[in-house]
């Protein structure tokens, strides 16, 4: 509890910027955001053509860098059309929903550790207060809404469907996220994002926490629509899904929305997990590599490489069906959070009440604690296998069974398996007679 | 403090009226979720960001997501009718909201003027969330452990209201595709009509690697009006030809093709 306290005071550091340079703050993040979107755009195009053995874009600047952004322009200035069937107030509002809570995000983002603007010493971030990872999750799920109601007030199947799909996509997969940041709460012992980052002075929370780290990756893809996951807007099955009747500005701002929110979980991903903007080893033995303005190439580095990832997915693994997709979700992703959280909750209930060391308190109790969760899963998983098999068995040996339609002297329905015998045959006259 | 009060009280309201006067049943949602999302800045102005930051999770993002998801099926176009079903409602209806209504300034009123936001109980609580998790865990454990057990049993209740029992194993995607081959129609999707320089269209039969026409590459109608635009043969026979390796392009064929 003593550690609380001293962080609580910590966050007296934020709130105290003079007014000019708050905006400044929030001019450059957005300034960041946007060519953090218009870079990883072409450096989509570019990875996937790679992977694909092919050139990607090559014409516009400089080995086709600027690409990105003559298609913002060109997008811009489509021609918009909007379908007849669509309710137009919500229709406009859906983008600008979808749009607005990606940049209200990063106002917890830290960013770097504390520098000097202007003379005003103050640390690289908006703001922070006591709540700032759930203040993240809240307006995540605000900016669920713009794609949902993009999806209804289009007025199309498609695009219906897609909504509904990404709606009940990202409500199941913000449980599995939000349980992965239970543990690293409990070990920061904090929710605000700087003291998360301040934790993870001594040893980040990917190694720590790993599990956390490996469900949160996950869910993160799901989150953010991409593939393998983006089932709202499967091409194959909803055409474009909830952005199928979307033109010109308003489909640019759900593209710049869904590459922000990439962005934005990458930047949890790295708050939480990775060290926030600390130096990764070899770089964290020079000591100012955690001290000025420094730390930024660090946390955009992380970012860069949770984005490669993400492309990567994209590049490699084929969509997956979408009842596979949420039978993975509850049923393997929220109980395997469930168990892991149990286990760490023990570890520091352990260490806190005996002042056991963590690795005896995890060989001690942990370690069986999973083994046994492990073996039970394994249990499940193979009973169900066999009553599969045994059940499609049954229906087999059934099937051979004929349908007696007075089977125990009552007239009766044809059980499993079996059928009617077919009706022309004695109930309905046939033509030819 | 009053600045912020005054925009999200006023937004708050237009949310509530907006919600119980708006025709259709999505904007009723959205109106909803404009008053929750204006109370949980209020809150949080109040020096409760907990409650703010689990007002909007919770509410906003699950419950009134679950409710939109509701909503959309029935459809962009549906609105409610708007015919009285219990009549004589209006009059109790409107004393009771009236009573309520006095009820609620009054009392909350009373609150408001003795005491105003958390940042006293927070300060002695040594911070907002952890005097929560102090009283939720420690004082009011029981009651938290009956809710939970109460919202556990809502939960099992739904889903064994809503579980629909198999009589027979649901295929498996294997199944499936044996069931589609040995149906023995075409097992994949059909291929695509040829296009070609000359018909880039839907009733041109695409050319198989043997040379022949594929039936299953043009609409069915088509080919029973006898509407499709069949590759000249030529050029069937040269491919056909091309595809066994006994021809090679000679710059006849070659003029063939561009004359």
């Amino acid at each position: 509890m003593s550690q609380n306290l001293i962080q609580a005071a910590d966050l007296s550091l934020f709130g105290a910027d003079p007014l000019w340079l708050v905006l400044l703050k929030v001019v450059a993040i957005f300034v960041i955001l946007v060519l953090v979107t218009l870079i990883t755009i072409i450096m989509e195009r570019k990875v996937v053509s790679w992977m694909q053995w092919r050139v990607g874009p090559n014409r516009v600047g400089p080995n086709g860098s600027l690409q990105s952004l003559m298609d913002g322009i060109k997008l811009a200035l489509k021609e918009e059309i909007i379908p007849r069937t669509a309710d137009r107030a919500v229709y406009w509002l859906a983008p600008v929903i979808a749009c607005v809570p990606a940049f209200m995000t990063w106002a917890v983002i830290p960013l770097g550790p504390e520098v000097s603007i202007f003379g005003t010493t103050t640390p690289l971030q908006l703001t922070d207060f006591p709540v700032s990872v759930l203040y993240v999750l809240a307006i995540a799920s605000v900016g669920i809404y713009g794609i949902v109601l993009a999806g209804w007030s289009s007025g199309s199947t498609y695009a219906l469907l897609g909504g509904l799909r990404s709606s009940a996509q990202m409500i199941s997969y913000e449980i599995p996220m939000g349980l992965s940041f239970v543990a690293v709460f409990l070990y920061a012992g904090s929710l605000s994002t700087s003291q998360i980052v301040e934790a993870q002075t001594q040893t980040w929370y990917i190694i720590l926490l790993l599990p956390s780290f490996l469900i949160y990756v996950t869910a993160m893809v799901g989150e953010t629509n991409r593939a393998p996951f983006d089932l709202p807007e499967a091409e194959g099955e909803l055409v474009g899904g909830f952005h199928t009747e979307y033109s010109s500005l308003k489909f640019a701002l759900f593209f710049l929305a869904e590459y922000i929110n990439m962005v934005t979980v990458s930047a949890m991903a790295t708050t939480l997990f990775l060290g926030g903007w600390r130096a990764p080893w070899p770089f964290s033995l020079w000591d100012g590599a955690n001290s000025g303005w420094v730390p930024m190439i660090w946390f955009f580095g992380k970012i860069a490489a949770f984005l490669f990832v993400f492309i990567w997915l994209r590049g490699t693994l084929p969509r997956l069906r979408y009842d596979q997709f949420m039978k993975f979700g509850w049923k393997f992703l929220l109980p395997v959070s469930i168990a892991w959280i149990l286990i760490v909750a023990v570890a520091r209930a352990i260490r806190n009440e005996q002042a056991l060391d963590l690795q005896q308190a995890v060989q001690a109790y942990g370690l069986p604690l999973a083994g046994l969760l492990v073996l039970y899963w394994l249990f499940e998983e193979f009973r169900d296998r066999r009553k599969e098999r045994l059940a499609a068995e049954s229906a087999k040996t059934d099937a051979v069974v004929e349908f007696d339609p007075f089977a125990g002297g009552h007239p009766v329905p044809p059980m499993p398996g079996q059928s009617l015998p077919s009706a022309s045959a004695n109930s309905l006259p046939a033509q030819e007679s | 403090m009053e600045f912020a009060f005054w925009i999200c009280a006023i937004l708050a309201v237009v949310g509530a009226l907006g919600m119980v006067f708006s025709k259709k049943a999505v904007h009723s949602a959205l109106f909803v979720a404009l008053t929750m999302l204006n109370l949980a800045v209020l809150y949080a102005v109040l020096e409760a960001p907990f409650l703010s930051m689990v007002q909007v999770i919770v509410y906003t993002g699950a419950v009134m997501m679950l409710f939109l998801f509701v909503l959309m099926v029935v459809g962009v176009d549906s609105s409610d009718s708007l015919t009285e079903s219990i009549k004589g409602q209006r009059v109790p209806a409107l004393l009771g909201g009236a009573a309520l209504g006095v009820i609620l300034v009054g009392l909350l009123g009373n609150v408001v003027t003795y005491n105003f936001g958390l940042d006293s109980a927070t300060a002695a609580a040594d911070g907002n969330m952890q005097g929560l998790a102090n009283l939720i865990f420690n004082r009011y454990l029981f009651a938290f452990e009956v809710t939970s057990a109460l919202l556990i049993t809502a939960a099992i209740g739904a889903m064994v209201l809503a579980h629909r029992e198999h009589h027979t194993p649901r295929p498996t995607q294997r199944d499936l595709a044996e069931k589609r081959f040995l149906s023995g129609r075409h097992p994949g999707s059909l291929p695509a009509p040829g296009i070609y320089a000359r018909h880039n269209a839907v009733d041109t039969p695409a050319l198989l690697p043997d040379g022949t026409m594929s039936a299953l590459s043009v609409p069915k109608p088509l080919a029973s009006r006898g509407a499709l635009k069949a590759v000249d043969i030529a050029a069937g026979e040269e491919v056909s030809a091309l595809s066994r390796g006994e021809a090679v392009i000679t710059s006849q064929s070659t003029d063939q093709v561009e004359g």
